[in-house]
């Protein structure tokens, strides 16, 4: 699938989102959970691309038909804005025909994993695996730190975050492989997002950048050309990081690397 | 004009109240937030001493000192120390610009301690902000919840009281407060999860929910947007975005001679 875009849009008002869900989310149902309506929703506030993943992914053990599902409603339903990107769980047996079929059956650019609803540590050999796995493919890994504050998780379901510390020994040697951190700052942070600004292939979102200015704060701590805007909708509200761009006083250039330029470098080059 | 419920000097920059109020409100300002309440200085204190309750109030005073048009206060109490409180609640909101209380997490609103301080509040019709989470990791030991508000309140039947952060896991937090008619939500201080605003409106009435941010831990994007981007009619996200807190705060900005 080719990396589609809003035609009408000029480069100034395109806005990639790197960091978006379809389906349902376990515990809630949500205002835009149905593919269609998300779709709408996004193409009405200037999104002109969103990097979808599945909520599926969280829970499901039949990978298989989480991924072909997601690919086919980005097909059918996506208007040429989706951008599907397959869940991959290394804890399932022979993940790695999942990262395939991701890989050349879907043509995807990149895949997301969700460690703490998986049960693995990234100092798992299985994750090791996996980048290598990826590397190979060039696709990009999205890691999602966080899906819910831990104080509001369902008493049954307490999923940790993910310590991305490993990330540190694992990079250094695969200095090609691109990594983006979702949902990640209200866990990494100070010296240990000091250490992911040295990775060159670390990314992050900014769903969840909060603070007062938080964007102005995020710039002081990690360079302005590996943020990425995401919005974590349907889960966040869109408006939430729309409006983070407009708190933060960045100026214009920073703010379309950020919305824009910066997703789209990842872009070229891959399916 | 916006009004937002839930704003803290702590973690802006400046060193002083004056810089930081400045800092404050030119955020603000690229928001459209027109009227921002304060309370607590700065650093923050879980169970501040009657002399660290005076200084902290003694900075909020004076940030909101040249600024009557856009900044109003809430005096930090504390039910640890009712007398002391007392004795704030006069010099700040009685004799002083202030207009509400703040009770964070130096003991629970369930405990009847706190009476004298609601009694007093309520005589002066002066709005009460009590801090509340529902935390699955574990509360503070003196951190409420909004199970303790409402034991607060059936002692205190028609005192209007807040819900700081609607309990934070607003899904239970709306549900317990829900049956009583004089507890408020504040939406701010917790993530912008979608559904929130909705659920308070469906729940409780537009009414009863009023928008705050909890700046500058929180942003006033990621806190606006709860209210902004939810699937309710226009004439509610006015209620909440600012009609619901003026009109609270109304009979006290009167009795100071404040026009509304």
């Amino acid at each position: 699938m080719s990396a589609p875009v809003t035609d009408q849009l000029s480069d100034d008002e395109r806005i990639i989102d790197t960091n978006v869900y379809l389906s349902r989310w376990p515990f809630r149902r949500l205002a835009y959970d149905e593919t269609s309506k998300l779709v709408e929703r996004l193409k009405s506030s200037g999104i002109s691309q969103a990097w979808a993943g599945s909520f599926d992914g969280l829970l499901h053990k039949d990978v298989g038909g989480v991924n072909l599902r997601l690919y086919e409603e980005c097909k059918t339903l996506g208007e040429g804005l989706l951008r599907p990107v397959g869940s991959i769980n290394p804890a399932l047996p022979d993940w790695q025909e999942d990262v395939r079929r991701c890989a050349e059956d879907y043509q995807m650019h990149a895949i997301r994993l969700h460690p703490g609803y998986h049960g693995y540590l990234l100092s798992d050999p299985r994750f090791e695996q996996l980048l290598d796995q990826a590397l190979h493919y060039r696709l990009i890994v999205q890691i999602a730190v966080r899906m819910e504050d831990v104080r509001t998780q369902h008493p049954l379901m307490r999923i940790p975050d993910v310590d991305v510390s490993p990330l540190t020994g694992l990079l250094v040697p695969r200095p090609d492989q691109l990594v983006m951190l979702l949902n990640s700052q209200q866990v990494v942070r100070a010296s240990l997002l000091g250490a992911m600004a040295a990775l060159p292939g670390v990314y992050v979102d900014m769903a969840m950048q909060e603070g007062m200015g938080g964007l102005s704060s995020l710039l002081k701590e990690f360079p302005q050309d590996r943020i990425v805007f995401g919005s974590y909708a349907p889960f966040f509200i869109l408006e939430s990081s729309l409006l983070k761009l407009q708190e933060s006083e960045i100026g214009n250039q920073i703010s379309h690397a950020i919305r824009y330029e910066n997703a789209n470098r990842l872009n070229a080059g891959r399916p | 004009m916006i009004w937002d419920l839930h704003c803290h000097l702590n973690g802006v920059e400046g060193r002083t109240p004056d810089e930081k109020i400045v800092r404050m409100l030119e955020y603000a300002d690229r928001m459209n937030v027109g009227k921002l309440v304060f309370y607590m200085g700065w650093p923050f204190l879980a169970d501040p001493s009657p002399d660290e309750l005076r200084s902290q109030n003694d900075q909020v005073l004076q940030a909101i000192s040249h600024w009557s048009d856009r900044a109003l206060g809430f005096a930090y109490v504390s039910a640890r120390y009712v007398d002391e409180s007392l004795a704030e609640i006069e010099r700040c909101i009685t004799n002083g610009p202030m207009v509400g209380i703040k009770l964070w997490i130096a003991a629970k609103c369930a405990d009847e301690q706190i009476d004298p301080i609601i009694k007093r509040c309520s005589e002066l019709k002066v709005a009460i902000f009590q801090h509340t989470w529902i935390k699955a990791t574990g509360n503070e030991p003196g951190e409420s919840s909004p199970d303790d508000l409402i034991r607060l309140a059936t002692r205190h039947p028609g005192v209007p009281l807040i819900c700081g952060h609607t309990g934070g896991d607003w899904e239970k937090g709306i549900r317990i407060v829900r049956p009583f008619e004089q507890i408020s939500v504040d939406t701010g201080g917790f993530d912008p999860t979608s559904g929130m605003v909705e659920m308070a409106v469906r729940e409780l009435g537009a009414d009863r929910v009023i928008y705050g941010s909890d700046v500058s831990g929180r942003s006033f994007g990621s806190q606006l947007a709860k209210v902004q981007g939810a699937l309710i009619p226009d004439d509610a996200k006015r209620k909440i975005l600012g009609g619901n807190l003026k009109r609270m705060l109304t009979p006290i900005l009167k009795a100071k001679g404040v026009s509304v």
